[in-house]
């Protein structure tokens, strides 16, 4: 449920508790009603309620309510199905007078996990570049803000895996890691007990480095193919990088971006006298070539 | 009495075959036909081509035009999907070059009206003197044959899988925005106008669908008017592509402005990295109006025709800093390997200043690969 709509609906829980009992009077005379001061969300309890006769019991919790017609005298059962969200819960009864009483419901045990991994694509080699988080939830849905230790296991597509234990804060765990210098997919599961989710992010190739070309003849033209086209650490870049070959000579000047295929980018020029060849990939400059005119 | 009939009904017949005849356009083609000097051949066959009436301007044609009544269409109102075939002749100023008693050299400045806006096309059309009458000479169209062939071709393409809505939350993250950068922004005065330019690059590894906007802001922080690059832009960046942009914002003084606000917005966008387009033959020169402008020729080096292209030119002074981006649409149709001449315009005060350029293609097919 959205926040604004947990807001508007407290208010309304609340004005309506309120204007419940100023309105109906004898206070003084009102049953008394014995809450237990906190509840597991989920659980069904039972409260003793004396007298006699019969009353209403109103319950007005953080997302509904519930009103009843309860036998003074005999035990008041709060259903499981009342108290599942967490949060302040108000109980009143009411017969020729009304008796309030607050109690806590919290979060039960774990039970899922909301797991974010980010970025989903990352450079290799990018020190702290990873952020994990992962939320605890009870099978509810509640946040559950007792600590609780939830388990990152790393495993990237080559290397050796490793794990990390890091225990919630307001029932939020959170790390941050390196990239790795190799290229390829990390899988990272957060795990707590016999809950796990995995998420998936890939790590690619950083800025192109060592960006060279060679120029074959062949008549008045000439294939211009790049080197495979790798970063600093020797991972390919991805197919379909963009490279940039500009051609200066005697017609003017001629440019084209073609993209990286079966990890080289080539392209075919026709040369009219001297020409200078270069290549660059974004705001990489690679290697010049010089065509003397002889081909 | 009876005669008087008669004599209204020859008259009245004669009016309206009259009137019908000028519906049809007949005093054009008569003007056409009996064209007196060479500026009105050209301006009665620009008549024809206004009024779509091709078939009757190929036959005001003169004889020794080297085209066919195919290719002369072609040439005229566009084909396989071109920005010419989305487009309409709004003006044509004739203006005489020079001339003798049977021939003349005649300058047509055609406007043409099109979805992207008004493209202009100059050509110097010869006309022949033919008896009374004087005729356009029209010229063969210049596309070159490319002979038959099998072009070996290896598609490349970016799908993307979008979050599962039924999935709860975080149960299946959106995969990240790709990551572009303002490599470099410039803010210069034009008259009438602040232009902010410069460019952009896509730094990711995955396409980008892109969009820049600019904020003008006072002295107190206060904005004074925001504008997006709109086509000035390569709106479609491959990974480690670069893209030259232009945001324009008529009315504005520079002097009224403190600062600029950037904003680069990236969206994942399935793309592919096909065709591709060489842009050869690039020169800075003079056209038949005397304006700088930015020449070459497009190559369309795929198998597949390209329908609608778009020239982006970005211009750097000594610095290497950007100092003037333009554009301008070709309206023929890339065909596979045929060179397509393109021109830009360059004001004369940057063409003077300008120490290199750099040329990207936009490029719009119906068939995608």
């Amino acid at each position: 449920m959205k926040p604004t709509v947990h807001r508007s609906f407290a208010r309304c829980r609340r004005m309506a508790g309120l204007a419940l009992l100023c309105v109906l009077p004898g206070w003084a005379r009102a049953a008394e009603l014995h809450l237990p001061a906190a509840v597991e969300a989920g659980q069904a309890f039972s409260v003793h309620v004396e007298g006699s006769g019969e009353a209403s019991f109103y319950l007005f919790g953080p997302d509904h309510v519930v009103k009843r017609t309860v036998s003074l005298g005999s035990d008041l059962q709060i259903q499981s199905s009342d108290v599942r969200t967490a949060g302040r819960y108000q109980a009143i009864l009411c017969d020729s007078s009304c008796t309030a009483a607050m109690f806590d419901v919290k979060a039960a045990q774990p039970a899922h996990l909301s797991f974010f991994l980010h970025p989903s694509r990352v450079p290799v080699s990018s020190p702290g570049s990873i952020d994990a988080t992962a939320f605890v939830f009870d099978q509810y849905f509640n946040l559950v803000l007792t600590p609780a230790a939830v388990e990152f296991r790393v495993t990237p597509a080559s290397g050796t895996g490793f794990s990390r234990e890091v225990s919630t804060r307001s029932g939020v765990a959170s790390m941050r890691m390196d990239s790795t210098p190799h290229e390829g997919r990390v899988q990272v599961t957060a795990v707590l007990g016999k809950v796990e989710e995995a998420r998936v992010i890939q790590q690619v190739a950083a800025e192109a480095c060592g960006l060279r070309m060679k120029a074959v003849a062949s008549g008045s033209l000439v294939t211009l193919e790049t080197d495979p086209v790798r970063d600093c650490s020797g991972n390919a870049l991805p197919e379909g990088t963009v490279i940039s070959f500009t051609k200066i000579d005697e017609s003017g000047k001629s440019t084209v971006d073609t993209p990286i295929k079966k990890g080289v980018a080539r392209v075919q020029f026709s040369v009219h006298g001297r020409a200078q060849i270069s290549v660059a990939c974004g705001v990489v400059l690679g290697n010049e070539v010089a065509l003397n005119g002889k081909l | 009495m009876k005669w008087g009939l008669v004599t209204f009904l020859a008259v009245a017949t004669a009016l309206l075959v009259a009137l019908a005849w000028l519906q049809s356009g007949g005093l054009k083609q008569h003007a056409m036909f009996s064209a007196a000097t060479p500026e009105e051949a050209v301006q009665a066959l620009m008549s024809q081509i206004q009024n779509r009436n091709y078939q009757q301007a190929y036959a005001s044609l003169d004889r020794s035009s080297d085209t066919d009544q195919a290719s002369f269409i072609r040439d005229v109102a566009g084909s396989d999907g071109s920005l010419r075939t989305y487009s309409s002749l709004q003006t044509a100023e004739v203006s005489p070059l020079h001339g003798d008693r049977d021939r003349a050299l005649v300058r047509v400045r055609m406007n043409w009206s099109s979805a992207v806006g008004s493209l202009d096309d100059v050509r110097d059309l010869h006309v022949r003197r033919d008896g009374s009458v004087w005729r356009v000479v029209w010229p063969k169209s210049a596309l070159s044959a490319v002979p038959p062939q099998v072009l070996p071709v290896n598609y490349l393409s970016w799908d993307v899988i979008g979050r599962n809505p039924s999935q709860s939350w975080g149960g299946q993250e959106e995969v990240d925005a790709p990551k572009v950068r303002i490599t470099s922004m410039n803010a210069i005065s034009r008259p009438g106008r602040v232009v902010i330019l410069g460019e952009v690059e896509n730094e990711d590894t995955v396409p980008a669908y892109l969009n820049v906007n600019a904020t003008l802001l006072k002295a107190d922080g206060s904005p004074i008017e925001e504008e997006g690059s709109f086509d000035l832009i390569s709106h479609v960046l491959l990974p480690k592509q670069v893209s030259p942009y232009r945001i324009d914002f008529p009315g504005v003084r520079m002097d009224a402005v403190k600062s600029v606000r950037m904003d680069a917005r990236a969206l994942l966008v399935p793309a592919s990295a096909d065709p591709v387009i060489a842009v050869s033959d690039q020169a800075i020169s003079k056209d038949a109006l005397n304006r700088n402008v930015l020449k070459g020729a497009l190559v369309n080096q795929s198998g597949r025709p390209v329908n609608i292209a778009q020239v982006l030119a970005a211009y750097y002074d000594n610095f290497g800093k950007v100092i003037w981006v333009s554009n301008g649409y070709v309206d023929q149709a890339l065909m596979p390997q045929v060179p397509v001449p393109f021109a830009v315009d360059i004001p004369d005060d940057i063409a003077a200043r300008l120490k290199n350029y750099r040329v990207i293609v936009n490029h719009y097919s119906q068939s995608s690969h």
